[in-house]
């Protein structure tokens, strides 16, 4: 026992494996941290901020802080809370985000995050981006509206799937998701359904054609069970930490 | 066309690290980078081509669209338009007749603007295909637009149209020394590397590009760190010549005149940590000073101060490679400039870990700003405790300070650490100072009460900008432009700067528009909050820093443009309907929304 290593989440002692970072000893040991672009089985990536934790008194993304022993980690806290809930927002007013006739309603994690931590309105003026669908592929559509940026398609599509079929492009508020066609359209990809990058989109973006509705609305993932239990059950229990990848594109 | 594309890869022997350079040579001869061009690069590197995309998309100089066979450019710092850049641009537009932003029919021209070139001491500045002009006036725009309209080649336009001042004004340790190109590395080599180090720790040198970063201690973290096990391994030394703050262009003006100087301290750097390759990045809107760096490099080759053995010391090999930035404000933060120099988008990386550790190609790197090196040349020469002797207890030695806006006598200045505003403010011939940026946006503004104020690390830090304003201007025009600055270089990576900063320019154009409210100065406190908080790097963090510090001490310069105390929408009801009365052709009571009562 004296070897564990732990350190405090809101005052309760958390034990952690050389290497992990906070948010992935919080969730081993059943402690949900709110977040969006993190995903267990791929290196964090830091970039949604949603995850922000106060550490020893300093604001960091849980996600790519390592732990540390004895390092005092605050996350439950108004401060916190209510940061979450502004990139929540923001997120909401930078895309058009139409839950009631989305496909992913119920099966999202902006909009279950969004009850989680209790966001009612947008709060800021919408941008109402332009953003084109693209429906090319006989398959798959892409609904770019939806798209938080938080690259685990990209992540994936690289990594796991060896393909790069996805990268950003742009900058600032102009980023955006782009495919890799010189026509610009997914049927010119590579791409296809078996591929990991289609099943991480934690938002509408990337949908199956002609399997849309099949569970109803209300009895979907979030819609059975929040979002703070759910991610608990998918995060791996234990202390293996993904390894670093030399390859990741962004924030690497 | 594939021609071109194979010779600016042979110049790069295909090393996608390689391909922001590899890009911005193509560009510089077709003007764009068409698909067809896009989808070869990629697949002659080993690429993803969605990849070397989204690597145009992200850096402003690379264009995957057609933007005209003469792409003008004018510079949008705050002092450029002081000097009424937004009026000869206009007129420029009008003599080509072209609008702002959009290419002409024929093809042939574009005009827009660009963040700040570093010419503010003889603005306005802009870049033609590239090239930067300084002292833009009626006759000088009216000139260029004839040049274009004749279709004249670049190469042939007057070469007095792109002569660059140094206007140095006050010299002290650094640019009042010249000495032998040489003469520090065999200083540094008779010290021995070990010792030339602790004499970098005695001096206490901190880092000059803003953030003041203890030298001797980042080059002995990157000394004492391993080198990863891979061919051709190395520790690497970067000089961040990436100028971009606006209000910023001391570093120009020492790579114009004192070149040998910052190579030598990189030289210097070399020895100390045992690094064997190094690099200049250099920002795009520097390309003009390319080919005489590149001289100047090739000097000092032939007189065996680069490449190996170094004067002459058996095993004490050390070369430097230019690699040019592409206009992304973003790349002089430490991190991102890495990301940068291995040919990928300018994101600055989760750390830890640090760039000491791994850096380039995940190898120990010193990345260090232009007067850093310069000053650490000084130090190998004459020693740490001599330049201790100057300055503050907390900052030793001297500041470039760049001196720009509302004064008699704009450009460089060097002074000891510990120098006044006031002293300053005397020197350059400011008369009526309402304020003073000092640090460029993302530094610090002061009114005129604060005027004793020191420049130093203890009081006021500044990586050199130095902005005047006088009574007569406007301090929430400077903000509101600042805050357009930074929506514009965000890199788009996290939430909150992403998204935060447009919504902070948002916020000043609509209380400019006069339909500010109370409310949305709360929503400015708001984001700030959230920015400092959360933002992934020092962009985000100080992206409010302009608007918090004029509104707490120019508030009426808020408060007049407040419709009222209440919320107050941006959507103008009346406004909207402007378009069916030109239709219509009315213009009477009814068809204007009557006045709430």
């Amino acid at each position: 026992m004296s070897d564990t290593q732990t350190f405090l989440l809101d005052g309760e002692e958390v034990p952690f494996a050389p290497g992990q970072t906070v948010i992935q000893a919080a969730l081993a040991a059943g402690r949900y941290i709110p977040h969006l672009c993190y995903h267990p089985e791929f290196k964090p990536h830091g970039s949604c901020k949603v995850c922000t934790v106060r550490a020893d008194g300093r604001t960091a993304a849980a996600c790519t802080l390592p732990a540390q022993a004895g390092l005092a980690v605050e996350s439950e806290t108004e401060e916190l809370k209510e940061l979450r809930h502004t990139l929540v927002q923001m997120l909401f007013a930078e895309g058009n985000h139409f839950c009631p006739s989305c496909e992913q309603s119920g099966n999202c994690m902006l909009q279950a995050l969004g009850y989680e931590l209790g966001v009612m309105t947008a709060g800021f003026r919408h941008f109402f981006p332009i953003r084109p669908v693209d429906a090319s592929h006989p398959d798959i559509l892409l609904d770019f509206n939806r798209c938080i940026l938080c690259e685990l398609c990209v992540r994936a599509s690289c990594e796991v799937d060896d393909k790069c079929v996805f990268a950003l492009s742009g900058r600032g508020i102009g980023k955006h998701l782009i495919v890799n066609a010189e026509s610009g359209r997914l049927a010119d990809t590579e791409v296809a359904l078996s591929d990991k990058s289609l099943q991480v989109c934690p938002v509408g973006v990337i949908l199956r054609k002609r399997v849309g509705f099949a569970v109803p609305i209300g009895q979907r993932k979030y819609d059975l069970r929040p979002i703070r239990a759910t991610a608990l059950e998918s995060a791996p229990r234990g202390p293996q930490a993904p390894g670093p990848c030399p390859s990741c594109e962004e924030g690497s | 066309m594939h021609a071109l594309l194979d010779a600016a890869m042979g110049r790069y022997r295909h090393n996608p690290t390689c391909v922001v350079q590899i890009l911005r040579e193509v560009q510089e001869q077709a003007g764009w980078i068409a698909p067809a061009a896009l989808s070869y690069i990629a697949e002659q590197l080993g690429l993803p081509r969605a990849r070397v995309e989204g690597v145009v998309g992200f850096y402003s100089f690379l264009h995957a669209q057609p933007v005209g066979r003469y792409r003008v450019l004018f510079s949008d710092n705050i002092t450029d338009r002081m000097q009424g850049a937004e009026a000869l641009l206009d007129a420029l537009c009008r003599k080509l007749w072209v609008e702002r932003g959009k290419t002409s029919e024929d093809g042939l021209v574009s005009v827009d603007t660009t963040s700040c070139t570093g010419l503010c001491d003889q603005g306005p500045g802009l870049l033609v295909n590239g090239r930067a002009i300084a002292r833009a006036s009626r006759e000088r725009i009216e000139a260029i637009g004839e040049l274009i309209l004749a279709r004249r080649p670049l190469a042939e336009w007057p070469p007095e149209l792109f002569s660059i001042a140094d206007n140095v004004r006050r010299e002290d340790l650094l640019l009042g020394s010249r000495p032998e190109p040489g003469a520090a590395i065999r200083a540094a080599l008779a010290r021995g590397a070990g010792a030339t180090l602790d004499e970098v720790q005695a001096s206490r040198l901190c880092g000059r590009g803003g953030a003041g970063f203890a030298t001797g201690l980042k080059w002995a973290a990157c000394r004492d760190a391993p080198i990863q096990n891979v061919q051709g391994a190395s520790r690497f030394v970067v000089c961040n010549a990436d100028e971009g703050e606006p209000g910023t262009f001391k570093d120009r003006v020492l790579l114009a005149r004192h070149a040998d100087l910052v190579f030598e301290g990189m030289t210097v750097a070399a020895l100390a940590v045992g690094a064997r390759k190094g690099f200049l990045y250099l920002r795009g809107e520097y390309r003009y000073l390319l080919e005489a760096i590149e001289e100047t490099l090739a000097r000092r080759r032939a007189a065996g101060l680069l490449g190996g053995d170094i004067c002459g010391s058996a095993g004490f090999d050390f070369d430097i490679a230019v690699h040019l930035g592409a206009g992304a404000y973003v790349c002089g933060e430490e991190s991102a400039l890495i990301e940068s120099l291995e040919g990928k988008r300018g994101i600055p990386r989760n750390r830890p870990p640090y760039p000491v550790t791994h850096g380039y190609l995940r190898q120990p790197t010193v990345v260090n700003n232009v007067e850093t090196f310069c000053a650490a040349a000084w130090i190998a020469l004459h020693g740490g405790e001599s330049f201790r002797a100057v300055g503050t207890p907390k900052s030793a030695g001297t500041k470039l300070l760049s001196v720009s806006g509302d004064c008699e006598r704009p450009g460089i200045y060097e002074y000891p650490f510990g120098v006044t505003v006031r002293e300053i403010l005397r020197d350059c011939g400011a008369a009526s100072v309402q304020a003073v940026q000092v640090g460029g946006p993302s530094g610090t503004c002061i009114d005129a009460t604060e005027i004793d104020r020191r420049l130093a690390f203890e009081d006021l830090a500044s990586a050199g900008a130095f902005m005047v304003f006088d009574e007569t201007r406007d301090m929430f025009e400077v903000a509101r432009n600042f805050a357009h600055f930074f929506a514009h270089e965000s890199c788009g990576f996290c939430t909150p700067c992403r998204v935060g900063t447009a919504m902070l320019a948002d916020a000043m154009d609509k209380l400019h528009g006069g339909h500010g409210s109370q409310h949305d100065l709360n929503e400015i406190h708001r984001l700030n909050r959230l920015l400092q908080a959360t933002a992934h790097c020092g962009l985000g963090h100080t992206a409010c820093n302009p608007i918090l510090d004029t509104f707490r001490r120019f508030r009426p310069a808020y408060e007049r443009r407040l419709s009222s105390f209440d919320f107050e929408p941006a959507f103008d009801l009346d406004g909207a309907l402007a378009e069916a009365r030109r239709m219509t052709g009315r213009d009477d009571a009814g068809a204007h929304l009557a006045a709430e009562p």
